[in-house]
């Protein structure tokens, strides 16, 4: 298989799946496509399994919190596909809701998404539904809030150590 | 039994911990624990301003630093369309691939030790040490350099240093081969040791993210460098050396083990082609030494690291602090698929050490 263009990868995923992909910035500094959040599964399965994408590893997911966006405060989720194979990448994202941030797992298709799902929801709070063990992993089994949420106030002791700011 | 290994254990390479169930020798599954070095480096950089952050990229993996700096610095570059300096894009080569010499030296070192040859060890830091001191010349630190900056790099690289980076090549290139080999790699009890050990079939690498030689120990022809070149990585002659199971099966641990080996010479090869070419000029771009200012948008940066992919996703709103910086750690992801390792086939608790040793982890950057 050949290296694609950012346009023929966004073609390929249309011709499957039409409704999929809402929105294309081609002009920043990295492109990017905005995947419906309801139909971020089946297009993951799409760009893993179709030979001409082959989205074979997942680097990194990534979580965003936009609590002043103008179309309501939202929480976006970055996903960055590379293929060993065909040698192209894309970055896909899916915009959630701020208070209820959710969308489906992709344990199953990336195993790197285990731990990146585990991250992202103990930092930035997001629910990956369908992830087999979705609990903290950096931070502490009991602590409160998600750090990187804009509005999060670090607690002033946690088990008796004081919070010192200098 | 239940057997908690770590989080002080000193063959977990810092402070990692792994829960395994064992059946007298045999470890039947594991499950691994990180953040005891969580200082959460995402939430800092969104309270500094972009050329801040580079300390912390520091920190994160600590014994290839200029890889950190470097990929950070090329996202923020990428983001402000700075314009880097010929010079620079040499002299970051030169230090990179030095860097990543030091870095898989101390793999190397002890990885030796985590089996049991402690001699070897004593061999790496002796020329680790002389890669440490030409930085502590150049930039005056040995571990945390902050020495690739956004724009370019910090100090410029005198005649002086060049000749000492020439010295050191000649000195270093036949020691991988001869010294190394007859000391540790083709050693009988070291080849039973690792071959046919922790066997990563290539396909389950690449799902659970695996990059650098980790991944290239299984046979995947996969390197940043060449795939998609950054800096002037497409100007230079280099082979990406990958597993081809010669003690055993394709992707155990003595095959992750020769690739690190291989790349080495590579890296001095690199460093030869950098020190011939370099060019005069400035050594970094005058307005970004003092601020950078980029405009909103955002950016998915990744280079070659001693231990894979290191990226780096940055969001900026357009003022000069970084709205959202996020990592992407090549470590965290590596040692991800040790807990599948143990579950695929039963292994011996003396393997998991050589299994974890192979995968050259580095604390710092799983946590961040």
């Amino acid at each position: 298989m050949a290296r694609l263009e950012i346009g023929q990868i966004i073609a390929v995923i249309k011709e499957k799946l039409p409704e999929a992909v809402v929105e294309e910035i081609l002009d920043g500094v990295d492109p990017f496509v905005v995947v419906k959040a309801e139909q971020w599964g089946e297009t993951a399965q799409l760009c893993r399994d179709d030979s001409r994408l082959g989205f074979d590893l997942l680097s990194c997911i990534s979580g965003v919190d936009y609590p002043e966006r103008e179309e309501g405060p939202e929480i976006e989720v970055i996903y960055h596909l590379d293929s060993t194979v065909n040698h192209h990448g894309i970055t896909i994202k899916v915009k959630l809701p701020r208070s209820d941030p959710r969308v489906a797992s992709v344990e199953e298709i990336w195993r790197t998404a285990d731990w990146h799902e585990r991250e992202t929801y103990d930092l930035v709070g997001v629910i990956f539904e369908g992830h087999h063990n979705l609990v903290r992993i950096l931070c502490a089994e009991d602590w409160v809030g998600h750090p990187l949420r804009k509005d999060y106030e670090p607690p002033d002791s946690f088990h008796g150590i004081k919070n010192v700011i200098y | 039994m239940l057997l908690n290994m770590g989080p002080q254990h000193p063959s977990t390479h810092g402070v990692f911990r792994v829960v395994v169930r064992t059946d007298g020798e045999l470890v039947l599954e594991s499950e691994s624990h990180i953040g005891y070095l969580h200082r959460c480096f995402e939430k800092c950089a969104e309270g500094n301003n972009y050329l801040q952050v580079v300390p912390y990229t520091d920190r994160m993996d600590y014994l290839c630093a200029m890889m950190n700096n470097w990929g950070y610095a090329a996202a923020v570059e990428d983001l402000a369309g700075i314009e880097v300096p010929e010079r620079a894009e040499y002299i970051r080569v030169i230090v990179a691939e030095l860097n990543r010499v030091a870095s898989h030296l101390l793999a190397f070192g002890t990885y030796g030790l985590d089996i049991g040859a402690i001699t070897p060890f004593l061999y790496a830091f002796r020329d680790r040490e002389r890669i440490l001191k030409i930085f502590e010349k150049l930039c005056g630190q040995r571990l945390n350099y902050s020495y690739v900056r956004v724009g370019g790099v910090t100090f410029d690289m005198t005649d002086e240093i060049l000749a000492d980076i020439e010295a050191f090549c000649d000195y270093f290139d036949p020691k991988i081969l001869d010294e190394y080999d007859n000391l540790l790699s083709y050693n009988g009890i070291f080849i039973s040791r690792t071959s046919n050990v922790g066997v990563i079939p290539a396909e389950l690498a690449v799902s659970y993210g695996v990059t650098g030689p980790s991944l290239r120990g299984s046979g995947v022809q996969r390197d940043l460098r060449r795939d998609a070149p950054y800096g002037i990585y497409d100007r230079l002659e280099f082979d990406v050396p990958v597993g081809s199971g010669e003690m055993g099966q394709l992707g155990d641990c003595w095959d992750r083990y020769m690739v690190r080996m291989r790349e080495m010479r590579q890296s001095i090869r690199l460093v030869r082609q950098a020190v011939k070419d370099i060019p005069e000029g400035p050594f970094c771009d005058k307005k970004a030494y003092r601020a950078v200012k980029p405009k909103a948008g955002e950016v998915y940066k990744r280079v070659e690291g001693a231990r894979g992919e290191v990226g780096f996703y940055v969001v900026s709103d357009g003022t000069n602090i970084p709205y959202r910086v996020k990592a992407r750690a090549p470590s965290f992801c590596n040692i991800s698929i040790l807990d599948k390792l143990t579950s695929l086939s039963n292994v011996m608790l003396a393997d998991l050490v050589a299994i974890i040793g192979s995968l050259d982890i580095v604390l710092g950057e799983v946590d961040r």
